[in-house]
């Protein structure tokens, strides 16, 4: 029973009795439930290590101009992914418009960024569930089990259809916004008697400006994932139409829960409490007085860190699996299941990575990881789209999206990813200069060792006319 | 240009190929961890005994600590007082601009040379 993927080239591949490819099965709202529902976790947890950066108005300031890069990203992304639609999305990207290395390294980001958000979100369950422990008179309760649990539970799911998988990211991700929505509803002061206290609770910024500018590096958490819309691309019935709107709408989705839940937090916590909060959310419902609230939001919690690893390990795995598929990595990794149809080989051997790190490592430390593999990514993406653009001008290639006012977003974003590396070293430099010697090490070791086993011409799938100036 | 044929990798190889990425991974995430080099610069700052006024914290924050478990100023003081140091020197700045812009530039300069290969396979020679 040997089980091979799609769009392996026949030199590749050619002793293989059978191709079995991932199934198109996905919609609109199911590539928006894949976006929203990594990110929405981060509503939920995380986002608030921006406050404690900068200050409550540093973070929202963080929020916003974060909203603006994501906003490019989504922009840029959506107009590459419309025609560069397959498994791996960012790394086929790059693998087409910049080069294998490139697209190695981006591969290796978008890996360790969704494994990596993958271990924040187990390591919350296992709080969430502490913190419920101790408020229900049961202390010590150990936190391992349920990481294990979550994890494990999650890469079954994935490793048995990604219909079903979506599917149920689709409801928890609808049921955790609502959580949002009605708790800023319950708590607004049009609604009534109000529990926030914005102008007792506000304070200026207690490092100045430099706190706004370091409180970017925990601000991209409020949208971290976005872009993984595109991991699923070869399994959307109608890539062009469906990611685009799926990946838009999510960002829309995003600012608006990320700006209710500043709202909502920094009107119930002094900032000092809220900038180190392990689930700021289910604090501001402990503190708004209702019980339902703190029930709903405990659930909305649970919801949204599920169905982010969910996303996580669906995301992850792709990347992984079309490495495998290429020889990036041993192409043993580039196997779809044959009855169910997924990258399963992949989804497992990434399960133990996902746990050394949830069982090891601090929170705001693992979130770092993830946000700096992101941070990266977002680097590569201007560089993307101007190379796309220069090598396959638009009249060459028709694209499912174009977007507008080329190459502002471009230079915008790669002017924000600048101001975000710089408020990474500030507090977190040590671990940024580690992160990027690892990748300039794997990058020695993938040109003058790995790359010797790939096959040139094979990796360049896509009907596209030879690119310009080549 | 004459197409490459790359060589079959062993079994052996590909385990070994996968543990040596593996470990750089864990490594390079790890290693600071344990050397002590990771994790953010915040630090409490002692606070001889503590009140709520001398943690410049108001009655509706205070409520607010009391709300969350906090039942005295010296529980919280930690947590209050705890800041990040934001100062940095302009040689370990430079290091990190030149570590990052050196990253991105010996990937696009490899990448660049990868890419035409593929292209010349591909298409063929000009």
């Amino acid at each position: 029973m040997v089980e091979t993927a799609t769009q392996i080239p026949a030199s590749i591949d050619a002793s293989t009795p059978e191709k079995v490819g991932l199934l198109r099965v996905l919609g609109p709202a199911h590539v928006w439930a894949l976006g929203v529902g990594i990110v929405l976790v981060g509503e939920y947890m995380g986002w608030n290590f921006a406050v404690g950066k900068g200050g409550a108005y540093a973070a929202l300031i963080a929020c916003w101009f974060a909203g603006v890069l994501y906003t490019c990203v989504a922009m840029i992304d959506s107009e590459v992914t419309s025609t560069v639609a397959a498994a791996g999305g960012q790394y086929t990207q790059a693998k087409h418009i910049v080069g294998p290395l490139m697209a190695f390294n981006v591969g290796l980001y978008l890996v360790f960024a969704y494994t990596m958000l993958e271990a924040a979100n187990a390591i919350t369950v296992g709080f969430l569930i502490d913190t419920v422990a101790v408020m229900t008179g049961h202390d010590g309760l150990d936190q391992r089990p349920f990481i294990i649990l979550a994890i494990m539970f999650l890469a079954w799911l994935n490793y048995r259809g990604v219909l079903a998988t979506l599917s149920f990211s689709l409801v928890i991700t609808a049921i955790a916004f609502s959580a949002i929505i009605i708790l800023f509803l319950a708590t607004a002061p049009f609604m009534g008697d109000s529990p926030l206290r914005h102008a007792e609770l506000m304070t200026d910024l207690p490092y100045g400006w430099l706190g706004v500018l370091a409180s970017m590096h925990f601000g991209l958490w409020y949208y971290l994932g976005i872009e993984g819309t595109t991991q699923a691309a070869e399994e959307v019935r109608s890539p062009a139409r469906a990611l685009p709107f799926g990946t838009l709408a999510g960002i829309i989705t995003l600012l608006i829960a990320a700006t209710l839940t500043w709202y909502v937090c920094v009107g119930l916590m002094p900032w000092e409490y809220l900038g180190q909060a392990g689930v700021p959310l289910f604090d501001a419902a402990r503190l708004s007085g209702s019980t339902f609230l703190m029930v709903l939001l405990g659930i909305g919690t649970l919801f949204a860190t599920l169905a982010s690893a969910n996303g996580c390990i669906c995301d992850a795995s792709r990347a992984w699996f079309a490495m495998g598929r290429d020889h990036y990595l041993p192409s043993w990794f580039g196997a779809v299941h044959p009855t169910y149809r997924t990258p399963y080989r992949s989804i497992i051997f990434l399960v133990p990575i996902a746990l050394i790190f949830a069982l090891g490592a601090p929170l705001d430390q693992v979130i770092t990881f993830s946000i700096l593999s992101g941070l990266l990514e977002y680097t590569f993406m201007p560089l993307n789209v101007i190379l796309f653009r220069r090598k396959w001008p638009l009249e060459t290639i028709k694209r499912g999206y174009e977007h507008p006012f080329h190459p502002i977003p471009a230079i915008v974003l790669l002017c924000l990813c600048g101001v975000a590396f710089f408020a990474v070293f500030l507090g977190y430099g040590t671990q940024l200069v580690a992160m990027v010697s690892f990748y300039v090490i794997v990058s020695l070791w993938f040109h003058f060792w790995r790359y010797r086993f790939v096959s040139r011409a094979a990796q360049f799938s896509m009907p596209w006319p030879r690119p310009a100036g080549y | 240009m004459a197409r490459y044929i790359p060589p079959v990798q062993s079994k052996v190889g590909q385990i070994v190929d996968v543990i040596v990425l593996l470990v750089l991974a864990v490594g390079a995430l790890y290693i600071p961890l344990w050397m002590g080099l990771a994790g953010s610069s915040k630090v409490p700052v002692p606070v001889d005994n503590p009140t709520w006024e001398s943690l410049g914290q108001n009655p509706a924050m205070v409520e607010k600590w009391n709300q969350l478990g906090y039942a005295d100023a010296a529980s919280a003081a930690e947590v209050i007082s705890a800041r990040f140091d934001y100062s940095f020197s302009l040689g370990s700045l430079v290091l990190m601009i030149v570590v990052i812009v050196g990253y991105y530039a010996i990937m696009l300069r490899f990448s660049e040379k990868e890419f035409r290969d593929v292209i010349s396979e591909k298409f063929g020679e000009r």
